[in-house]
């Protein structure tokens, strides 16, 4: 009986949580169309499951009352039942049903939320290189040739291309409010599709683990409207020192820094593992074999730095 | 000094400095109390060299509840920790090397070998057997097992704790970003235990095939046989991946080869396939054994035969396959793709199908019975609608576009204690209290049990419910402090407070130990519980040999049907039995394993080598060694029946 109670206490108010409009959850609180596609996913599958824990727990209150011992005669035999093709045929049915139903739901927003997003097809994406290292966030922006540490500015209704990578141990990038994350490793390069559709200030972390500090790997992320973003574009670039090797070396060492911005981006000189500087790709002809062993002796010379402090 | 710095703590704290204290105090007291009652050479003959399944059983039982303590007490730390905002009770490094401790030691150290143990005592009872296939295996399995944790153990007194999380993902857990030794005990401590269970494994799928009593063909096997069967299928298939896995790790740590780091072509990746190719069928191997123990135990309190048999077995048949062709879930954000992830979504949402049939199979055994709620049965009730909403958390996370969001959050991590403690922890709490009786020849108390019960259950939704909110609002796993801005603090406290409750709850396990070994009753029948299987046909105490005469099986439930139906089960007269001789070489070998593991640890090369060269020679001393055994007389056979039925 307290099983039920303290049950049907705890489902109510998730109930009321979740139904709670002045202080949503973050990801079921999206200001982007892949984050709502998420968030649609996520309400789909709670009110299905909700439909299968409500017909397990009718059953199981029904039981539980019904058959107990002290309800019935001290000289009840209950009976031997070898089961039911009928019953059992019913629920391998039915949950086939609702996994099929999920899984047309699946491959078709998974798709989805791998691509362009949603109405915003036509356009050309804003590509933003996200690197990690321990434990912060390095943001380039190829196409303005500026990069920014630990924050980021994006222009909103505009698809963000994001390249992701690492320069230490793996790191998920995650700005829940914009679209699930996607992990960034240092042996190449993964892209995630995300795009803004509200102004405003969002919080943005690596969610996966990465060591000692990484608890405070977060970022802040501002999406503007297009006007505002290029205002700040051009702001960074009238002020905004280089970045030189020397200044991306020391930001690489472990530890937290602050924001900072900076005009070129750190791509030119450390390229991101991708095409002929993956890991995995180890080149075809000669020289391409040698530019690849080239960059890895320029990574594990970054890593080893990272540790010599 | 640079190789002795090796053997200090990294991050020193008063925490481990007391408990430095007082594992050596403890350890002072045990050998002092040992001495001073005269029981060293009852330890040796009586346990450290026992071939015994049963014993073995309880060994594993006694050793998986200590650890349970060991990585309560980090959960405990943990929920402390993050109870308030910007906490500094641990530090960034202590708090990593806890719940990467946590996460090994319950996993591996604590819900295996508590099943190991229960499944060493039951299935060769309830299979009519003897004793396991090959006994002096089973002891090797065991001080493999022990020695690998203890070996684990003293990793946060002597040179660190490893503290790359229970998964040591590469690079993190590579030699440029975990420098101290703490990786290395992990993937050496992990590689001697798991040798074990792999041996384990093979053991208990011969005793199954081949022991069975006369009669008792697959389909008559009770449900726990049958989910031990499959488990150990499951560990024989899967074990050898981590071996793989861990030696690679191993040569990465110790010898430098770059399987899994950045540099020279090294796959992190590789590590994290490697990894959850063993480590999601590993979730199955602690999760289905619960399954055969729910299904004796709800059916045995239920007064009722088990609904549907043919379909629970294909159940468990389905998910012991399916386990193997999901483990790419575990990354879904690694960027495999819109395509791989749909199909490694639909695999494992197919799981759900045969675990909702194995509930409903068990929802129906309830129907039209006369329902005893026992504390086993209260553990095996409560555990339906709790893994139920684990379960279906479970589908919700199998879709990969929505755990983009839930991947690395609180979310996963309440789903996870969501079925991992229905599933496993309940279950080895409910069988324990349920084979109690027949281990030791008395009862636990129920009133105790019952109150142990509700602070486990009520502790155990409040401290991991909040987890499922605040994973939605974004809280990421394995964070060791937040701002007070994120808003986490209040349901994070919530948390706390039911970590309480079920550190009260599992303390109680301790005092219902401790009351009823001294206060309970020893005057209870062989069959306490009017239980259905085999196991419960024979004395209490079990006799050396189990049975004086082996038992003839006719139906899934041969012992009820001897009850009710008057089935003959021992037709057979007595004949001397052949019992296999103890042995100190698995409990040296194992010694010897773990001073090998500790060389390893910090390569100390010269005591690795000769620690080596002993391994081998137990094995040499093994393969020419003459012991066929020995012979139970059937006039000692007699005596032992008499003696054991005179007690009733």
């Amino acid at each position: 009986m307290k099983i039920k109670w303290a049950l049907l206490t705890i489902l109510f108010t998730i109930a009321t949580v979740l139904t709670g409009c002045d202080n949503p959850l973050m990801v079921l609180d999206p200001k982007g169309p892949v984050a709502a596609t998420q968030a649609d996913v996520i309400m789909i599958s709670i009110w299905t499951m909700s439909f299968v824990v409500l017909v397990v727990m009718v059953l199981y209150i029904f039981m539980i009352m019904k058959y107990r011992a002290s309800k019935q005669r001290d000289d009840y035999e209950p009976p031997h039942i070898e089961g039911s093709k009928v019953l059992e045929i019913i629920w391998v049915a039915i949950p086939i049903l609702i996994v099929a139903f999920l899984s047309v739901v699946t491959v078709k927003t998974t798709n989805e939320v791998e691509a362009t997003p949603k109405g915003y097809g036509d356009q050309e994406p804003l590509v933003i290189y996200a690197s990690s290292s321990n434990w912060k966030w390095h943001f380039s922006y190829p196409e303005e040739d500026i990069e920014t540490v630990n924050y980021l500015f994006i222009p909103t209704n505009r698809p963000i291309e994001f390249k992701l990578y690492s320069f230490g141990p793996i790191s998920s990038f995650w700005i829940p409010q914009l679209g699930g994350q996607k992990y960034a490793m240092s042996d190449m390069v993964n892209t995630l599709h995300l795009a803004a559709d509200v102004p405003g200030e969002y919080m943005g972390r690596n969610s996966n683990f990465s060591g000692s500090g990484f608890a405070q790997q977060t970022f802040n992320v501002n999406a503007l409207s297009a006007k505002e973003y290029d205002k700040w574009v051009d702001e960074i670039k009238a002020t905004a020192k280089p970045i030189t090797e020397e200044k991306f070396n020391e930001l690489l060492k472990p530890g937290h820094v602050g924001q900072s911005t900076y005009t070129g981006t750190h791509l030119e000189f450390s390229p991101a593992p991708e095409g002929e500087n993956a890991g995995h790709d180890h080149g075809s002809s000669d020289t391409e074999e040698n530019d690849s062993k080239d960059t890895h002796e320029e990574h594990s010379e970054h890593s080893n730095m990272n540790h010599d402090h | 000094m640079d190789y002795f710095d090796r053997f200090a703590v990294p991050h020193p704290s008063p925490a481990i400095y007391a408990s430095m204290v007082a594992i050596g105090l403890t350890m002072i007291a045990v050998v002092a109390g040992i001495t001073y009652f005269k029981k060293w050479g009852y330890l040796w003959r009586e346990w450290l060299t026992t071939v015994d399944h049963k014993r073995i059983g309880i060994m594993y039982i006694l050793a998986a509840l200590l650890m349970l303590f060991r990585g309560g007490v980090d959960a405990l730390m943990m929920r402390a920790q993050t109870a308030i905002p910007d906490n500094g009770l641990l530090d960034g490094q202590h708090y990593n090397e806890v719940f990467t401790t946590h996460g090994v030691v319950m996993i591996l150290f604590m819900a295996m070998p508590f099943i190991i143990g229960l499944m060493n005592i039951v299935t060769p009872l309830q299979v009519g057997a003897r004793d396991v296939a090959f006994p002096r295996l089973n002891a090797v399995s065991f001080w493999l097992f022990f020695m690998g944790a203890m070996l684990f153990n003293i990793s946060f007194v002597v040179g660190g704790s490893p503290d790359a999380g229970w998964t040591s993902y590469f690079p993190l857990a590579g030699n440029d970003f975990s420098e101290s030794v703490g990786s290395n005990y992990y993937a050496i401590s992990l590689q001697i235990a798991g040798i074990g269970t792999l041996m384990t494994g093979i053991n208990f799928i011969v005793t199954i095939l081949k022991m069975r009593a006369p009669g008792m063909t697959l389909m008559k096997m009770p449900m726990f046989t049958w989910s031990i069967l499959i488990t150990n299928f499951i560990i024989v298939f899967a074990f050898p991946v981590l071996t793989v896995a861990l030696a690679l790790m191993t040569m990465d740590r110790l010898f430098g080869t770059q399987f899994f780091t950045m540099a020279n072509g090294g796959s992190d990746m590789l590590w994290a396939n490697l990894f959850w190719v063993w480590g999601h069928p590993e979730v199955y191997i602690v999760i289905l054994p619960a399954f055969g123990i729910y299904s004796e135990i709800i059916s045995t309190f239920a007064r009722r035969n088990l609904y549907g048999y043919n379909s629970m077995v294909i159940s468990m048949v389905a998910i012991s396959t399916l386990s193997f062709i999901v483990w790419a879930h575990h990354f879904y954000t690694m960027g495999h793709g819109a395509m791989v992830n749909g199909i490694f979504s639909i695999t494992t949402m197919a799981i759900a199908v045969p675990t909702g049939v194995k509930i409903f199979n068990w929802l129906f055994t309830l129907w039209k019975g006369k329902i005893v709620f026992t504390v086993p049965m209260l553990y095996s009730l409560a555990f339906i609608p709790i893994f139920t909403l684990g379960g279906v958390t479970g589908v919700m996370l199998a879709m990969a576009s929505a755990d983009y969001q839930y991947h690395n959050t609180m979310f996963l991590v309440a789903h996870f204690h969501y079925v991992l403690i229905p599933g496993t922890v309940f279950a080895v709490l409910a069988g324990f209290t349920y084979w109690w009786p027949k281990m030791f020849g008395f009862m636990l108390s129920e009133k105790i049990g019952k109150w142990s019960f509700w602070f486990i259950i009520i502790g155990f939704n409040v401290t991991f419910f909040p987890m499922f909110i605040t994973g939605l609002d974004g809280q990421a796993r394995r964070m060791y402090t937040y701002s007070e801005s994120t808003g986490y603090g209040p349901l994070n406290m919530l948390s706390f407070v039911g970590a309480i409750g079920l550190a009260i709850g599992f303390a109680l396990i301790v005092y219902n130990i401790y009351w009823s070994t001294r206060y309970a009753s020893r005057n209870i029948s062989n069959d306490p519980w009017d239980a259905r299987s085999l196991e419960w046909a024979t004395h209490t105490p079990i006799p050396e040999y189990n049975f004086a005469v082996v038992p003839t099986v006719d139906s899934t439930e041969a012992f009820w049907d001897s009850k009710k139906k008057g089935f003959k089960l021992f037709g057979g007269k007595v004949e001397k039995i052949h019992m296999p001789n103890n042995s100190g070489v698995p409990f040296i070998m194992s010694c010897i394993f773990f001073v090998w593991g500790f060389a390893l640890v910090f390569s100390m090369w010269i005591i690795a080598i000769i620690a080596t060269i002993g391994i081998f020679a137990c094995m040499i001393h093994r393969s020419f060694e003459k012991d066929h055994g020995r012979y139970i007389s059937v006039e000692e056979i007699e005596e032992t029946e008499n003696k054991l039925r005179g007690a009733k």
